[in-house]
């Protein structure tokens, strides 16, 4: 097939694809408009919503509610096992490491990234270049998480001693006059090679979300502050944080949520080998490699369980902005 | 403003504080312009990696190329060809673009109309619905991948267009819905109250009035959500499985990785192709990508 071709069939499936759904629209529209008036107001609103809710439940709440009852079955769901998948998930060796690993990026990229966020975007406000020291942090944002891997594959790249190092952190360590390390093979740093990497992509979205909050806090207050003679590290620590708490949660709650669903970094960069699973990763693994649908399912409950108490959160806090609207 | 009130004095005193102050912010700068080098030298490496031939990537560090900066002879577009015709990303190129486009456009149509009927028309439920909403925000991804991949195989989905851009569209409408309902809901009710006394249907207020209104958002929504189609592996593993003419540059690259892990003439320059488009859509909308970020940072 010739490229011409090729891009031509890319056309046409993009024209399909989009087209298809304002013809069902207008479609819709025009059965409703052949309903009697008193018809017409109560059921327009539900041929508005009928597309989206129909893809909520085909692809979010059914699937959901199935995977629940499936983790109660065996690999190919066929009987009824009760708590089975649970304990293998709750007991098995290589689940304990993927759960020890999945704290310790909890822990790690969340305080770090959250951490070098807050401080960037309270030094950044003092600069005139910040535009661009942010758009520079920020770059990592728009990259994919597997291109983001192989970026760090090579910083991380391992030669034995002798050999020119290309990569980074090698030439680095080399130069210096040390042997190079083999940065993703070594199980007392691999986990810690990789959590790097999560840390390099998310500093810049908190970096953004906090730099907004920072900017929103009253200016007077902080002069007054000042006249009063407080110092700038008293200034952060009493004001600056105080007036961004609700943001502040709103960061952690996210990293936390992307740091438990992270899997594509695992997969590119090592497999989940050398010690390295998360969870993530790890039903992937019983799904696509065992064909374990039964664990694959209870991994993704657990995973569930996890964000439940960040959904009720949620929650309750948009009831709150709608009361207060 | 300051400095400049500063350097009409004269004073020494003035002198003095001024030169004190640039010593106490040098900390501030040094560390900032330090952070913004260390955040932007992968990258940078990957870049320049890719235009080096293969054998010198793989005699010397990349930054070897500082020498003698200037000299152009060691830089070389052999890798993007090599990567794009014989390791099949031109094909997964276009794969990426087919899946995007559609998987972009469509929930914006849907969640479009779902958020003007949840912001401005009355029906029971709305709340209790739009509350659902919300909580699916955050429910992770992992949660429907095997139910979903089963009925794929059973009604033949699997490995197809259509069934990545309806996923898709499932996961992201939650984001949409919730987005675009903030900023509609927020436009002003007399507008949309003197729309329908003039007698404009519901269709009419929607296309005139709402949409070219809600641009903004929509176009922060679009960004967002073509960045995440663009980049996505996991639904694209799944759904598409191993079928290399519907694969996207996210699992080229992957596929890549796997097979010619050390050769990393090809891996840098098809890294750096599956980025290309990102990087675009990133500096020339960052600002509605940013806006997305701020409306939509309870996605999960």
């Amino acid at each position: 097939m010739s490229v011409f071709n090729k891009i031509l069939s890319v056309i046409i499936a993009v024209i399909i694809g989009c087209g298809g759904v304002l013809g069902i629209f207008y479609a819709m529209n025009y059965l409703a408009n052949t309903l009697p008036h008193k018809w017409r107001s109560r059921i327009l609103p539900w041929i508005y919503l009928a597309p989206a809710l129909l893809v909520l439940t085909a692809y979010l709440i059914l699937p959901t509610l199935n995977t629940i009852y499936i983790s109660f079955l065996d690999r190919r769901s066929q009987n009824f096992v009760g708590l089975e998948n649970y304990q293998f998930a709750f007991t098995s060796e290589a689940m304990l490491v993927a759960f020890r690993n999945n704290l310790l990026w909890l822990v790690l990229v969340t305080g770090f990234s959250v951490g070098f966020g807050l401080i960037l975007a309270v030094l950044m406000d003092k600069v005139r270049y910040e535009p661009l020291a942010k758009s520079l942090i920020f770059l990592p944002m728009a990259i994919s998480f597997v291109g983001a891997s192989v970026i760090w594959r090579f910083v991380y790249a391992f030669r034995p001693a002798g050999a020119a190092q290309i990569g980074l952190l090698n030439g680095i360590v080399t130069s210096l006059g040390f042997e190079p390390v083999g940065w993703l093979v070594e199980r007392s740093i691999n986990n810690f090679a990789l959590i790097a990497i999560m840390i390099w992509l998310q500093t810049g979205f908190c970096l953004v979300l906090l730099s907004a909050a920072v900017k929103g806090i009253p200016k007077d207050i902080i002069e007054a502050a000042r006249m009063d003679g407080a110092s700038e590290v008293k200034i952060f620590w009493r004001i600056t944080i105080p007036m961004i708490r609700s943001t502040l949660a709103v960061v952690t709650t996210t990293v936390v949520i992307m740091v438990l669903k992270v899997f594509d970094i695992v997969f590119v960069m090592t497999a989940g080998n050398q010690g390295t699973e998360v969870i993530a990763s790890r039903m992937i693994k019983e799904m696509f490699n065992y064909r374990d649908y039964g664990r694959g399912s209870a991994i993704a409950v657990i995973l569930l369980l996890v964000i439940i108490p960040i959904m009720v959160v949620n929650i309750r806090r948009f009831r709150q902005q709608e009361a207060s609207r | 403003m300051k400095s400049k009130r500063r350097r009409k004095s004269n004073s020494v005193k003035h002198l003095s504080h001024q030169l004190r102050n640039a010593f106490n912010s040098l900390p501030v700068h040094l560390s900032l312009i330090v952070i913004s080098l260390i955040w932007t030298l992968p990258t940078v490496g990957l870049l320049i990696s890719s235009l080096r031939p293969k054998n010198d990537l793989l005699e010397s560090g990349w930054w070897m190329v500082f020498q003698h900066p200037f000299d152009f002879t060691q830089y070389q577009l052999g890798n993007y060809i090599d990567v794009l015709t014989a390791e099949g990303m031109g094909q997964a190129f276009l794969n990426s673009f087919t899946i995007a486009i559609p998987a972009t456009v469509i929930p914006i149509a849907i969640a479009t109309f779902a958020a003007y009927a949840f912001s401005w028309m009355r029906f029971p439920g709305r709340q209790v619905l739009f509350i659902l909403v919300v909580a699916l925000l955050v429910v992770p991804l992992q949660m429907t991948l095997i139910p979903v991949l089963r009925s794929y195989n059973h009604f033949g989905l699997s490995g197809s267009f259509l069934g990545v851009w309806l996923a898709h569209t499932g996961y992201g409408m939650p984001l949409g819905i919730y987005l675009l309902r903030n900023y509609i809901g927020s436009l002003p009710k007399d507008l949309i109250e003197a729309a329908a006394v003039d007698g404009a249907s519901h269709l009419t207020t929607f296309t005139r009035l709402i949409v070219p209104l809600s641009l903004p958002a929509i176009a922060s929504f679009a960004v967002f959500q073509f960045l995440w189609v663009w980049n996505d592996l996991l639904v694209a593993l799944v759904y598409l499985g191993g079928t290399p003419d519907v694969a996207p540059l996210t699992m080229r690259l992957t596929t890549l990785v796997g097979s010619r892990g050390e050769a990393w003439h090809l891996l840098t320059a098809g890294a750096f192709v599956t980025m290309i488009v990102p990087l675009i859509v990133f500096f020339a909308l960052q600002r509605y990508f940013v806006r997305g970020i701020l409306a939509g940072s309870v996605k999960g």
